[in-house]
């Protein structure tokens, strides 16, 4: 059969059950609205910053000044006016809650409708079994908790927000940031070094294992108000750490920006595994509001053997940019990818990665699994380069489309440079429409259509599913199933 | 009690007429076999009563237990007890055959108003039925019938038969591609299945099936239409003298 139904595709094109569409009503601090240098003074001051750093965001600003927002992306949208968004927006509060009773109950009960456990008795209390995880809370520019940092510290592992990792140890910040991604090095990350307001912190020193998950759960709340989420994670040598980010926002008309930075370091021997549960408010099913997703991330394996891991699962936003990328420096080093892209209605996805063979015997490796329904655009970009130092490097790509109806689109642009004869690059590709045969198949068995399709495209993407730490595929398979569903049954 | 009612039948696919005033009524308890050559409309018929899209009926009426079985959709139909055994199952990438089985099973108790099966209880009831039909329980966690031989594709049907206990059994072409060792492990699954209210409708070409699942009832369908009707033995006629005949006076 060559086409879908135009029942199936209609009722995988819904989008209107957006789980997370809720708003919290709370007393909020605004900074004024646009961009100048007061409102960077402004959010430096509110976050009790060295003199240093204020000076690296002024500089960052008149760089960002300087340069062009991208349009080489496959995506088109409404121009953002940097002048008419706040850029600092936060609940008020008493500087620093020490402990969760201090903090705004509206607050604790959004989290507790994400399901996100901020209580640590309650997490302990939990599931039988069900392993235990941190979580560093960042509702629109400021972390409100962060779990079990004690338990954390015992092992010497420090997590929390940035803004306070900047108080607590500003000579590690200080070092490491910007290391990986530059100032200049694009746009947004300009804008982002020049107002980023919270993110998460993490140092685990030499030879220690994190003892448990980390994750940041990050909140959009306010409206007209962009987040710039700084989050900042150093594997010293020997160390391990696993991380997750999940992300969510109300349902407005207006599009939200959401400009984040993530650098990651690895030392010698380290290894960090990073994951992310991305589902940002994608919209209306007519592509009125949404989240634009526009997002620098990169680790730096610059230790021998370092290896960096990072698995995605993104189903929500407007306009997505964002290709988390791997600099493969020392001996050995390896860097992986795995990535689950599901657009629905009118999203636009232009999302991939780099693996920047610096090293010798450096290795990575990169699935990417694309679902387009609706009609939504869906792009993998990646590049796979070899220095001509990165004798024996080895990569391979395997990038797979699945097309649900006829009105959405998928396109795969892999840009391959290999500058030594000893490189060695395999890459795959399939483009496949959603079977009606197979469709019909599970329908046969008992299966509604929606369960059908949730069904045969959580088969599509299995091989990246069970890259994810197992609390969290579980929630990550429900979430495919709901990003591609009409009606919640 | 008469389970599946069939008048006059007629389907078109893309607007060409493949099936031309069939009529057939199988009472419950029953195995009825439909015969007939290549092109006689024998595929069209299981994926019309199975619901599949593309199959539009043009003319009469399916009658399944008192419903208008041509009103539901296929899942409607799969959970009042409708299943179809494909002549070429398909492969399901990413789904282990456990996952697909299970999620089928409790997709039809939640239709029926019936609690989901417990996972220890799923898995008691797929070991006992997978060691019927000596089907090794680890190919059950690898996605279904994804590099499964023609004989473990059948088998894999006849394990969801078995799970899902359907009231009509539609088995579309289930000796193709079998081996005689696979025929006899198929048959014999199909056989254990029999059941005063369950009814059986077995499509097939050839009469080697029915050497093994014994029909009660044979039809001849040509050109769309059922031509003749009579015991076991008219299918032994036909091994002897072909489809000729009938397809002579259809002509």
């Amino acid at each position: 059969m060559s086409s879908l139904s135009p029942e199936t595709v209609q009722t995988v094109a819904g989008l209107e059950k957006y789980k997370h569409g809720f708003s919290t009503d709370i007393e909020q601090e605004f900074a004024p609205k646009g961009l100048n240098t007061d409102v960077i003074r402004f959010i430096s001051e509110k976050k009790g910053e060295p003199e240093w750093m204020l000076e690296w965001r002024l500089a960052a600003y008149e760089r960002w000044q300087a340069m062009e927002e991208p349009t080489w992306a496959k995506v088109d949208y409404t121009p953002v006016d940097y002048q008419d968004l706040y850029y600092y927006a936060a609940p008020k509060q008493k500087a620093g809650p020490k402990s969760l009773d201090e903090i705004d109950p509206e607050i604790l009960e959004t989290y507790k409708k994400l399901g996100i456990p901020l209580k640590e008795q309650e997490v302990l209390a939990g599931v039988e079994g069900a392993s235990r995880y941190a979580v560093d809370a960042v509702f629109d520019s400021v972390s409100v908790v962060t779990t079990f940092r004690e338990e954390l510290a015992k092992a010497g592992v420090i997590f929390m927000p940035i803004s306070e990792a900047l108080r607590e140890h500003p000579e590690l910040v200080r070092q490491y940031l910007g290391s990986v991604v530059p100032v200049s090095d694009n746009y947004f990350a300009a804008l982002n070094s020049a107002v980023f307001s919270d993110g998460s912190f993490v140092y685990v020193p030499p030879g220690v294992r994190c003892p448990m998950e980390l994750s940041t759960y990050f909140r959009i709340n306010a409206s007209s108000t962009g987040q710039f989420e700084r989050t900042l994670i150093i594997a010293d040598k020997g160390a391990y750490v696993s991380y997750l980010e999940g992300c969510t926002a109300p349902m407005r008309d207006e599009n939200q920006l959401h400009a984040a930075v993530v650098e990651l370091v690895a030392l010698d021997d380290a290894e960090i595994k990073y994951s992310t549960v991305q589902n940002w408010y994608p919209g209306d099913a007519e592509g009125k509001g949404g989240i634009y997703n526009f997002v620098t991330k990169r680790a730096d394996c610059r230790g021998d053997r370092s290896k960096v891991s990072w698995t995605q699962v993104e189903t929500g936003s407007a306009v997505t940019w964002k290709y988390p990328s791997c600099l493969l420096k020392g001996d050995g080093a390896s860097g992986e990818f795995y990535s689950i892209a599901i657009t629905n209605g009118r999203q636009q996805a232009d999302t991939g990665t780099k693996m920047v063979h610096l090293g010798p015997n450096t290795r990575s490796r990169i699935i990417s699994k694309g679902v387009s329904a609706g009609r939504s655009t869906n792009t993998y970009r990646g590049l796979v380069s070899a220095h001509p130092k990165a004798k024996g490097a080895r990569n391979f790509t395997q990038c797979d489309s699945l097309l649900i109806g006829k009105d959405c689109a998928a396109h795969t642009v892999p840009y391959v440079e290999a500058r030594n004869s000893q490189a060695q690059f395999e890459h795959e590709a399939t483009t496949t429409r959603l079977s009606d045969d197979q469709l019909f198949y599970a329908m046969q068995r008992g299966l509604s259509q929606e369960e059908a399709v949730a069904l045969l495209v959580n088969g599509f993407v299995r091989d990246v599913l069970q890259q994810l730490p197992m609390e969290f595929a579980v929630e990550a398979q429900k979430l495919v199933a709901i990003s591609l569903e009409g009606s919640v049954g | 009690m008469t389970m599946l009612s069939i008048q006059n039948l007629h389907v078109s696919v893309a607007d060409k007429p493949i099936i031309k005033g069939l009529s057939l009524d199988v009472p419950a308890g029953e195995v009825h076999a439909v015969m007939g050559p290549n092109g006689a409309g024998k595929s069209t018929l299981s994926y019309t009563l199975a619901g599949r899209g593309g199959y539009e009926a043009t003319g009469g009426s399916v009658d399944y237990l008192g419903e208008d079985l041509l009103a539901l959709e296929p899942n409607e139909r799969a959970s009042k007890g409708v299943f179809l055994s494909f002549q070429y199952p398909l492969e399901i990438p990413g789904v282990p055959a456990l996952t697909f089985v299970r999620t089928a099973l409790n997709a039809q108790r939640k239709a029926r108003g019936e609690g989901e099966l417990s996972a220890p209880e799923f898995l008691k009831l797929v070991k006992q039925k997978a060691k019927d039909l000596r089907i090794d329980f680890e190919m059950l966690k690898r996605p279904l019938n994804v590099g499964f031989s023609g004989g473990e594709k059948k088998r894999m049907e006849v394990l969801q038969m078995a799970i899902l206990e359907p009231r009509l059994l539609i088995l579309d072409e289930t000796d193709s591609g079998l081996d005689i060792d696979a025929l006899r492990i198929v048959s014999d699954g199909v056989n254990a299945l029999r059941a005063p209210d369950r009814a059986m409708l077995v499509i097939t070409h050839y009469q080697r099936l029915l050497d093994y699942i014994k029909p009660d009832r044979v039809h001849v369908l040509v050109a769309g239409r059922i031509v003749d009707s009579g015991g076991p033995e008219l299918a032994l006629e036909l091994e002897r003298s072909g489809y000729d005949k009938y397809l002579a006076e259809a002509a």
